[in-house]
């Protein structure tokens, strides 16, 4: 009883990690720029596709990962340059259209080098699963934790230590605002791209031994990040990390204890019930609109 | 004034019918006349979302769920019960128009990402339980759908008919019904935005304070123009899966959503022509693309991104504009 | 005479701040009163209270002898009271007439049927409409304009379709919040030509002005807040020599 508990207990945790990383870039972008990038997942989607492959054509684990990041770096801020500056005072719908666009035109660039597939990454200590309290546990879970808290320690240094940091958070709260004292808005908006990809695709890296990797994983991907993002409330970090945690974990028992067909359900039922009755999610701001 | 109104309005109405009478002559197989209906279904469908969308300013990414249901609930009364299939399209309408009524009031409370957030899960939810639950819909399998029937006597693509002593092709027949749709839908849609109702509609997109403090009742438009587009959505899904023979879940799902905002978007949106000429390219892209298989994803994702970040009004009012502000160079250079 | 908007004890906190604190004041119907006090007295706030934008912490708001407080804008436009905007509101998707005809919207006698099939209690309400709405157009000086897009008008002709606007739901009171805001010495004497015409026709007039010379040429009386407190109540005359609000604009 209590053994398959903590089974999905760890399913949900590990998976909830993921969802968390994703929705912090998210909430990064959003918060530098008031975009919902649609094509956030599919960062997600090029760490791990880009990792098997680099690791198909030789490449020691270490450098294929780097390999990855770095393209999905390169992607991000091609997004951003590309697709999200020129399209300045657009339309949130337009926006939102123009990310999706980018995010099926990223997916079209994989299936064409990478084929329709789904391929598996081993796990980085072996397969050898570990026994706590009666549930089965794969170390790669281990892997994801403890990347996931460092990554968000690191965040958590980056935004209220550095410089560049706080940059970001002086253009997100007012952008002319930053400019006016100096601050290259143009290079912050780059950054939390840049940022956000990394994010992504390293959970795409550490999620990728436990689930397969296709060419189109990024969509339901992102989009549970979305909801995880919305969930904590959009614009809150914090937010995103419990979010994501609370939604991979509501996931999983549902899976475990009701219904698998309906697993994907969860993340949208669970954004409705938020929606309408906590509509600036679970830690997200009030705001009044100036009239 | 009014006439010169008058004027404005019928015109697009009636180029629209001249397009679709002339079509044809340039038609010569089947499987033009099924693209066309193809085509025609999905704009009277955007034309109901455009209100929505263009006109009243709201984000809608779940549409193709109301679409979707319309079409299941026709595939399974007609399908598995032997209802008749005109009242079933009826039924069907309201059935989600209802559904759209219920979910409208708390969701449209909600405004710009939070909207698009709930209306994204309201589709994917429908979706999901499409494919799901396969005892009633065949899940990701599909399922047949019976003819079109009036009375006993069927619209099929597979039937040709006589009238008045010419044979005509089922999908000549289906083609002129969905023109006939299309042309009504358009009508219908025209007459709703030009009107006071029609205003307080574009209020709601223009300031929705403002709306308000002329006694707008901003709730309930949003919840009338939900309700119409759901409803317009539902009946164009049950009479595309009469014309198709069979359905899958994805015409519910998440993609099919995105298709049809970016037809809005892409048309031009608050235009009612717009959104046709945008039905027309994004139906007709795959079908140009289908020798570029392999690049089809790549090439659609890049053309949505390129026509939205250069022409974000959309293609028609981007044209009109041009094509304005050159004529009136043109005045300037003779004056 | 009867107090057409009855104000009393109201208050409205955003977090710790108190926007507005203990402030009541009535006005009388048929009357021009104006609010006035330094920038971010709280004029604006008072406006959104009594308009239902905001909801009081606490008070009360009484139109007529309804208790309105917290009731929404849609509602108190019914019941006779609409407003314009510091910043304007005005829908630049819809032609300059339009606007304006989006003002009868409560006076609009179709419904969706007649609406859809464009019937001919439709036409006629529509043309009802448009003719009422050319007629204010012209009352309030915007007459070139019918025929224009919104987007195409000046910033002075969009305040005063904005007032035409509020004055198409046929209200009983008009509540304009700095409607001489970025107007030029003749435009703003226009405005208050048609401020006084709309005050003559029997509406009540409620201003927030920073324009002391219109204020004190056109008013009844005058409201003074200052940190979102009532400074001082009375006619012109009364205001502008009170030490107080002299005090207040001047410092010291």
């Amino acid at each position: 009883m209590f053994a398959e508990f903590l089974q999905y207990l760890f399913t949900g945790i590990t998976i909830g990690a993921t969802y968390a990383l994703i929705a912090l870039g998210f909430t990064l972008i959003y918060n530098a720029s008031h975009v919902i990038n649609f094509a956030q997942g599919e960062f997600l989607m090029i760490g791990g596709m880009a990792t098997v492959s680099l690791i198909g054509l030789g490449f020691p684990l270490p450098v294929a990962m780097l390999g990855a990041i770095l393209l999905a770096a390169v992607m991000g801020i091609a997004l951003q340059r590309f697709a999200i500056a020129p399209a300045k005072q657009a339309d949130p719908v337009t926006l939102i259209i123009i990310t999706i666009g980018a995010s099926i035109f990223i997916r079209g660039i994989a299936q064409l080098v990478w084929g329709r597939g789904y391929h598996s990454m081993p796990n980085f200590s072996g397969n050898e699963p570990v026994n706590i309290g009666g549930a089965v546990v794969s170390t790669q879970t281990f892997w994801v934790l403890g990347v996931a808290a460092v990554l968000v320690a690191a965040l958590v240094l980056f935004f209220t230590r550095t410089m560049i940091g706080k940059a970001i958070l002086a253009t997100s709260m007012n952008k002319v605002a930053a400019r006016l004292v100096g601050i290259r808005t143009e290079m912050v908006l780059m950054l939390a791209f840049l940022l956000s990809a990394v994010l992504g695709s390293i959970a795409g890296i550490i999620v990728a031994p436990i689930t397969f990797t296709s060419y189109d994983i990024g969509i339901i991907l992102g989009l549970k990040g979305f909801v995880a993002a919305s969930l904590g409330g959009l614009g809150s970090g914090m937010g995103a990390i419990v979010g994501g945690l609370l939604l991979g974990v509501v996931e999983a028992m549902t899976a475990g204890y009701i219904s698998s067909d309906y697993k994907d359900a969860v993340a949208f039922g669970m954004i409705i019930l938020v929606l309408f009755f906590m509509p600036r999610g679970l830690m997200g701001a009030r705001v009044v609109e100036r009239v | 004034m009014l006439k010169s109104l008058l004027h404005n309005r019928l015109s697009g109405l009636l180029l629209l019918a001249i397009v679709i009478f002339v079509l044809p002559v340039f038609f010569n197989n089947p499987f033009h006349y099924d693209m066309a209906t193809q085509i025609a279904i999905y704009a009277t469908t955007v034309v109901g979302l455009n209100l929505l969308v263009g006109f009243a300013g709201q984000i809608s990414l779940g549409h193709a769920g109301f679409f979707g249901v319309g079409a299941y609930f026709s595939a399974i009364m007609t399908g598995v019960y032997g209802w008749p299939p005109v009242i079933t399209l009826l039924l069907g309408a309201v059935l989600v128009g209802f559904l759209a009524f219920v979910v409208g009031r708390p969701i449209l409370r909600l405004k710009g990402y939070y909207l698009s957030m709930a209306t994204l899960a309201l589709g994917f939810i429908i979706a999901i339980i499409i494919n799901n639950e396969g005892w009633l819909t065949g899940g990701p399998d599909g399922m047949p759908v019976p003819s079109l029937s009036v009375f006993g006597w069927e619209l099929s693509t597979f039937s040709s008919y006589s009238f008045l002593g010419m044979t005509i092709s089922g999908s000549l027949a289906w083609y002129w019904l969905a023109g006939v749709l299309l042309l009504l839908g358009v009508w219908l849609a025209q007459n709703l935005i030009d009107s006071p109702i029609g205003r307080a509609l574009r209020s709601v997109h223009g300031s929705e304070v403002a709306a308000s403090v002329v006694g707008v009742d901003t709730a309930r438009f949003k919840n009338l123009v939900f309700v119409i587009s759901a409803v317009y959505a539902s009946l164009m899904g049950s009479l595309y899966a009469h014309f198709q023979g069979f359905i899958t879940p994805d015409i519910a799902g998440f993609m099919e959503s995105i298709i049809l905002v970016t037809m809005v978007v892409l048309g031009g949106m608050g235009s009612t022509i717009g959104v046709i000429l945008g039905a027309v390219l994004l139906t007709l892209l795959p079908q140009l693309l289908a020798d570029f298989h392999e690049y089809e994803m790549m090439m659609f994702g890049l053309i949505l991104m390129l026509t939205m970040i250069f022409m974000p009004k959309g293609l028609l009012p981007t044209t009109q504009r041009f094509i304005r502000s050159r004529l009136s160079k043109k005045k300037g250079e003779q004056a | 005479m009867s107090a057409l908007i009855e104000v009393k004890g109201l208050d409205k906190a955003f977090g710790g701040v108190h926007a507005i604190e203990g402030l009541s004041f009535s006005v009388d119907a048929g009357q021009v009163y104006s609010v006035i006090g330094p920038n971010g007295a709280g004029k604006t706030t008072l406006f959104n209270l009594i308009t239902g934008l905001y909801t009081p912490t606490k008070g009360e708001i009484k139109l007529g002898d309804r208790d309105v407080t917290g009731i929404p804008p849609n509602k108190l436009a019914e019941l006779g009271m609409c407003r314009t905007f510091q910043q304007m509101q005005i829908c630049m998707n819809m032609t300059a007439l339009e606007n304006v005809m989006l003002g009868r919207h409560l006076q609009l006698k179709s419904n969706l049927f007649t609406t859809l099939f464009r019937l001919p209690a439709l036409l006629k309400d529509e043309e009802d409409c448009r003719d009422h709405a050319v007629e204010l157009m012209k009352f309030v000086g915007c007459g070139d304009y019918i025929d224009s897009e919104a987007s195409a008008m000046s910033y002075g002709a969009l305040k005063r379709l904005e007032i035409a606007r509020a004055l198409a739901a046929k209200p009983k009171v008009v509540l304009l919040d700095e409607p001489a805001a970025g107007l030029n010495a003749v435009e703003s004497a226009e405005l208050e030509e048609l401020l006084q015409k709309i005050a003559a026709q029997g509406i009540t007039v409620v201003l927030v002005e920073h324009d002391m010379k219109m204020v004190m040429g056109i008013s009844d009386r005058v409201l003074v807040i200052n940190y979102g407190r009532k400074l001082a109540e009375g006619t012109p005359e009364e205001i502008r020599n009170n030490p107080d609000v002299i005090a207040a604009y001047l410092g010291g």
